[in-house]
């Protein structure tokens, strides 16, 4: 049987509720919400807070609304909700794409945005779409908050730009005319990803003018891949040039070998991911804009 | 720490460590064993309960969480009026073996025809897709949805809409 061992439980009633627990309790105390990756941790040892602080209350982080031609995202919502958000679907489809593929339907229910970003897991599929976007995180202190890009948001595997004594509040996505799409190859359904990436475009008279490019399960700085935005962007977006861009993202990543596959396998996967994401993402502009390839 | 939670629309209060799973709090708290305790690690499906009209694995829920809330279980689901739907369905149409990843399967199930009376098969599959029988029963476990689907009269279905999703979180 697998128990956390013991802790102390506080809910939070408020932001500046859990903000004040979180500067009383400091650097031994986590927040839940979800719990879908912190509980198992503590089942398991990897993790031993001493205090946890339940933020389930605080509905106030559970919208999806659009303010100041931003797609805000509240770190409370839960995946389903955000695969069920017409809104979010509508000016980015990438995260509708990943939803579909992130864990299951009963897992979704419950696992929330905010907690998937700060659990910072190398195979994470929601921390590569955001950064294909260029999404922001929004980060409360008890002395304001602060905007971090997500492509800077990971220091490392398990780690982020959260201090202890903040509180991830929000992801926001600047709205613009774009088309996205995400593709991810995973052993069976619900699984963590083998690798998977994400692309983000937008065209103006035939040439690619924004590129975002994420990439998850393949050791990629930020989960993004910038040598292959650069390559493209100024050009045609021709089968030929995404070819050559899944190629140069498969190149500068670093996936590592584990039970999932060898290193060559997923560099493959990299390339052929990253292609296809591309396509489907040009496929659905110029669905979206009638303009000529 | 002192928690009432509502089981089945009945009132429970009970003092429990922070620790104690929503699963465990089920079945050896208030002895509704009918949730089953399977993976512990939010893989396998067999302790999926409602909490607040929503299905989620209660081996990965601190019982505490639920303080105030409504939870749902597999006890819950024969009414006055008999077997629900999807239990006859179950029966019907032979959707279990040993029985132990049902309640999970049945509490899925009423969830799904709730919010879209006449799923496809592929919407079934989707809808048990975290759930796993290890007889490999699939095919029938499928086939006793669709037949709680065609025979299920006792409840109004409600379709997933946001606004659907947003009430029952409140």
């Amino acid at each position: 049987m697998q128990v956390p061992a013991q802790f102390q439980y506080e809910k939070a009633t408020s932001v500046e509720h859990a903000l004040s627990l979180l500067g009383r309790y400091g650097a031994e105390s986590r927040v839940v919400a979800g719990g879908h990756s912190l509980i198992p941790m503590m089942k398991l040892r990897l993790a031993q807070p001493e205090v946890l602080i339940d933020i389930n209350d605080l509905h106030e982080l559970a919208r999806i609304s659009v303010e100041e031609h931003k797609l805000c995202i509240g770190a409370l919502v839960r995946h389903a909700d955000l695969l069920g958000s017409a809104i979010a679907g509508e000016h980015f489809p990438i995260f509708h794409d990943a939803e579909r593929l992130i864990a299951d339907p009963i897992v979704r229910n419950r696992g929330t945005v905010g907690g998937s970003l700060c659990q910072a897991d190398p195979s994470e599929d929601l921390s590569a779409a955001f950064a294909a976007v260029r999404g922001e995180a929004v980060i409360q202190g008890t002395r304001g908050s602060r905007v971090v890009a997500v492509r800077d948001f990971f220091v490392g595997p398990y780690q982020t730009v959260v201090e202890p004594g903040e509180l991830l509040v929000q992801l926001r996505v600047p709205i613009r005319s774009s088309a996205s799409a995400y593709q991810k190859v995973e052993r069976r359904a619900g699984d963590w990803a083998v690798a998977a990436a994400g692309a983000e475009l937008r065209l103006r008279d035939g040439e690619l003018e924004e590129v975002g490019i994420g990439l998850t399960a393949l050791g990629a700085p930020g989960f993004h891949a910038p040598e292959a935005e650069e390559f493209l962007v100024g050009g045609p977006a021709t089968d030929e040039r995404f070819a050559e861009a899944g190629r140069i993202a498969a190149e500068h990543c670093n996936p590592v070998a584990d039970q999932r596959g060898p290193v060559d396998y997923k560099r493959h996967l990299a390339a052929t991911l990253t292609t296809r994401a591309l396509r489907i993402a040009r496929t659905r502009w110029h669905g979206q804009h009638h303009e000529e390839a | 720490m002192e928690i009432t939670v509502t089981v089945n629309g009945r009132s429970y209060t009970r003092d429990v460590e922070p620790r104690l799973l929503l699963v465990h709090f089920l079945r050896d708290e208030l002895g509704l064993t009918g949730t089953h305790w399977g993976c512990d690690t939010s893989n396998c499906g067999a302790c999926v309960a409602w909490l607040d009209e929503v299905p989620v694995k209660s081996c990965t829920v601190l019982a505490v969480m639920a303080d105030g809330h409504r939870v749902s279980t597999v006890e819950g689901l024969e009414t006055a009026d008999g077997l629900d739907a999807v239990q006859r369905g179950f029966m019907e149409c032979h959707g279990l073996q040993c029985g132990f990843c049902t309640p999970g399967m049945l509490m899925t199930a009423r969830w799904l025809l709730d919010h879209d009376p006449a799923p496809s098969e592929e919407d079934i599959r989707e809808a048990v897709s975290g759930q796993l029988c290890r007889c490999t029963g699939y095919e029938n476990i499928v086939r006793s949805v669709r037949w709680a689907a065609e025979h299920d009269t006792g409840r109004a279905a409600e379709p997933i809409t946001e606004e659907v999703r947003a009430e029952v979180r409140k």
